[in-house]
């Protein structure tokens, strides 16, 4: 199928009819993913969004529950959003972090219904990256630039035009429904030659990392690794894997509500116990687990590396941090594989 | 090529700190991972000290990392981190005799926010430095600029590249700009409370509370920031509230008044491009008006919030 880029706004407004739709919209200088009240806000060749799709699934505050106490006892109110969402103009490294979120928010010991309520009513409308960045390195990471996982639908842009590829039911039933023309062969070619040309010149070698990470707890390599960061919220919370949240009640008298936000391991606050005793009472213990948890724990529990190779951390590190740097000084490292 | 002279000469002066072992740690800065950008490195060795250099992407304020250190320690500091080194000795929180600044005189750092408006967010791949102007190279494009046009707005201000004070002076002493005549926030100040108001309800909207700010900025240093205190909880922790992304930059505001130096290092390190430096400066602008002072550009004045003179005019509580 195909749909001219002309035809868009107009294809989001009908969308819009029937669901939230979301896609990214400028913001100064940089794009975030928003809900559209008109097609032609949607903004689709910004690169990635400045925040993640996360967002849109897992809001930086949510409110689980809001009470209110009376004579007459306890009231009690959990609202679950259930509304059908769109979300339009994923880059595929976003639809995939999605796909590694699910194994937190839905696994057999938890389903969390506030994220997967939406996940389950939302449609994932992709669109390929014809020239990821110099700092995007998902075919590093199992990704690719036209990856389709996670997606409902991708898009391929061939100049004027959109060749539009179902990836899921979902996807096929919604593109069906929109009465796109069918592509040409000279269309599929078109698209075939986008991705062909398509090259992620950054290559993050992984080869040895997590046999490197099983062993290198206690390495020297973490008292120096840390030691520009800030311990700043920047990369976690720009980061479309990281899903570190706390709990807190925000009450007046009798009325409240309980509400997660977005927790960051680079903060003080994130391990302090009750007794004030914080296992993780410098920075060095809470850069390198970041680094653990993506590319070692969350590989013990889910198999799989929790970075999809988007960037957002290099690109916004306020001293330049770079993961990429970072790995490699790891893996180079003299950590004993035999200890 | 003024700055591979100066990279040259920074590196020849850390080697020779540490080759003698008059210092144990030199902070500077490495050649970072983007287009022109420098980012902090820490060198114990000489041959750690290879990996110093210096361009117009060393936008870091190091005065940051000189707190509280073991041992004798050098900085490669230029005008702003040296006014918060000044500062910070004030505070008690370096101490002068362990610390051997390697000053170099600095015409400001480029703006990457700049850069990337001026080429519509494309993808820059290099950024070649020619004295006045630089080249921003992508895949197929290429465009000329006026480093003057793309610094950091701190460094359009900055009146005080200069280091004020330094142990060693790498380069040469620039000549000195005129007065900084605040016409940004003399603007914002004529506006009515509405518009105030409305334009800083905007402008916080898109904070995420990340604290990029705070943990950039070298005076924000309280072993508990009020924001992280959980009993009492003094603010609320959502990122939702704008009003509380406010109360939190605000309360962040007046605790360094007549302490910022105005480096820029807070609006620097926000993410999200968040004007910052409205709220630093007006309090920087007041305490110019108010005390005739300025922080940390000399080791004699006391700090303005620091001292008290009974014939202080106090102002503010008679006006309004
Ligand atoms: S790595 Fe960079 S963005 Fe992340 S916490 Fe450290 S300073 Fe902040
Ligand atoms: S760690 Fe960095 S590159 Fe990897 S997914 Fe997170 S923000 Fe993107
Ligand atoms: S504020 Fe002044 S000293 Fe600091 S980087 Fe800019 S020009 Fe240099
Ligand atoms: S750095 Fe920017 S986004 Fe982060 S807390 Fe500060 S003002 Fe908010």
């Amino acid at each position: 199928m195909i749909v001219s880029k002309k035809e868009i706004p107009s294809f989001l407004d009908k969308l819009i009819s029937d669901y939230q739709v979301f896609a990214p919209v400028q913001k100064g200088s940089y794009t975030l993913f928003k809900q559209i009240c008109s097609g032609t806000d949607a903004v689709l060749d910004g690169g990635i969004t400045k925040l993640p799709v996360k967002e849109i699934f897992f809001p930086q505050s949510e409110k689980l529950f809001s009470y209110n106490v009376t004579n007459e006892g306890a009231k009690l109110e959990a609202p679950v959003d259930d509304r059908k969402k769109v979300v339009f103009g994923v880059r595929p490294c976003d639809a995939r972090s999605l796909t590694l979120l699910d194994n937190v928010f839905n696994n057999d010991k938890y389903q969390d219904p506030y994220y997967l309520t939406r996940r389950n009513n939302t449609i994932l409308v992709g669109i390929g990256c014809n020239s990821p960045a110099s700092t995007c390195f998902c075919t590093s990471v199992n990704g690719g630039p036209f990856d389709t996982k996670g997606l409902d639908l991708l898009l391929v842009d061939t100049g004027d035009a959109y060749v539009v590829e179902p990836v899921s039911d979902k996807g096929k039933e919604l593109a069906e429904k929109a009465g796109f023309a069918a592509a040409s062969d000279a269309d599929k070619a078109a698209a075939a030659k986008v991705k062909e040309e398509a090259v992620v010149s950054c290559r993050v070698n992984t080869d040895g990392l997590k046999a490197k990470l099983d062993v290198n707890f206690y390495d020297p390599i973490w008292d120096r690794i840390h030691e520009k960061c800030l311990g700043c919220g920047a990369c976690t919370y720009l980061c479309p894997t990281c899903h570190c949240f706390d709990i807190v009640d925000d009450a007046v008298d009798c009325n409240g509500c309980r509400v997660r936000n977005w927790d960051s391991c680079a903060f003080p606050l994130f391990t302090l116990h009750g007794s004030g005793h914080n296992p993780r009472s410098t920075n060095k213990e809470r850069y390198r687990n970041r680094i653990m948890h993506k590319f070692k724990y969350f590989v013990d529990n889910f198999n799989e590396i929790a970075c999809v190779g988007c960037g957002r951390c290099i690109k916004n590190c306020p001293v330049n941090m770079d993961i990429r740097v970072v790995l490699e000084d790891i893996r180079g490292s003299e950590a004993r594989l035999d200890s | 090529m003024r700055m591979q002279k100066l990279a040259a000469q920074i590196k020849d002066a850390a080697k020779k700190l540490l080759e003698e072992k008059k210092v144990d740690l030199v902070v500077g800065f490495a050649e970072g991972s983007l287009p022109l950008r420098g980012t902090p490195l820490f060198a114990r060795t000489p041959e750690e000290a290879d990996k110093l250099t210096w361009n117009r992407g060393c936008e870091n304020n190091l005065a940051n990392y000189l707190r509280k250190r073991e041992g004798k320690v050098a900085v490669v500091a230029k005008g702003c981190d040296v006014r918060s080194i000044v500062a910070l000795v004030k505070e008690n929180q370096i101490n002068r005799d362990n610390l051997y600044i390697i000053g170099v005189p600095c015409s400001g750092m480029i703006d990457r926010k700049k850069v990337n408006q001026l080429v519509g967010g494309k993808d820059v791949l290099e950024i070649e430095d020619n004295g006045d102007t630089v080249v921003i190279k992508g895949k197929d494009f290429s465009e000329t600029a006026r480093v003057a046009d793309l610094l950091h707005n701190s460094c359009q201000d900055c009146r005080y590249g200069n280091p004020v004070v330094y142990d060693e002076l790498i380069g040469e002493l620039l000549p000195e700009k005129g007065e900084d005549d605040f016409a940004e926030i003399k603007e914002f100040e004529a506006k009515t409370a509405a518009e105030r108001r409305a334009y800083l309800a905007e402008e916080f909207s898109k904070c995420i509370r990340c604290y990029a700010c705070r943990n950039a900025c070298p005076m924000c240093y309280c072993e508990e920031c009020f924001v992280d205190c959980s009993t009492p909880q003094w603010i609320g922790k959502s990122a939702a509230d704008i009003q509380d992304n406010i109360l939190f930059q605000a309360v962040r505001v007046f605790h360094s008044a007549g302490r910022c130096a105005d480096c820029g290092a807070c609006e620097r390190a926000c993410p999200m491009g968040i004007n910052l430096r409205l709220l630093t400066r007006k309090l920087v602008k007041d305490v110019k008006e108010l005390f005739n002072a300025e922080a940390g550009v000399n080791m004699e004045d006391k700090a303005a919030l620091a001292t008290f003179t009974a014939d202080d005019p106090e102002p503010f509580l008679v006006k309004e």
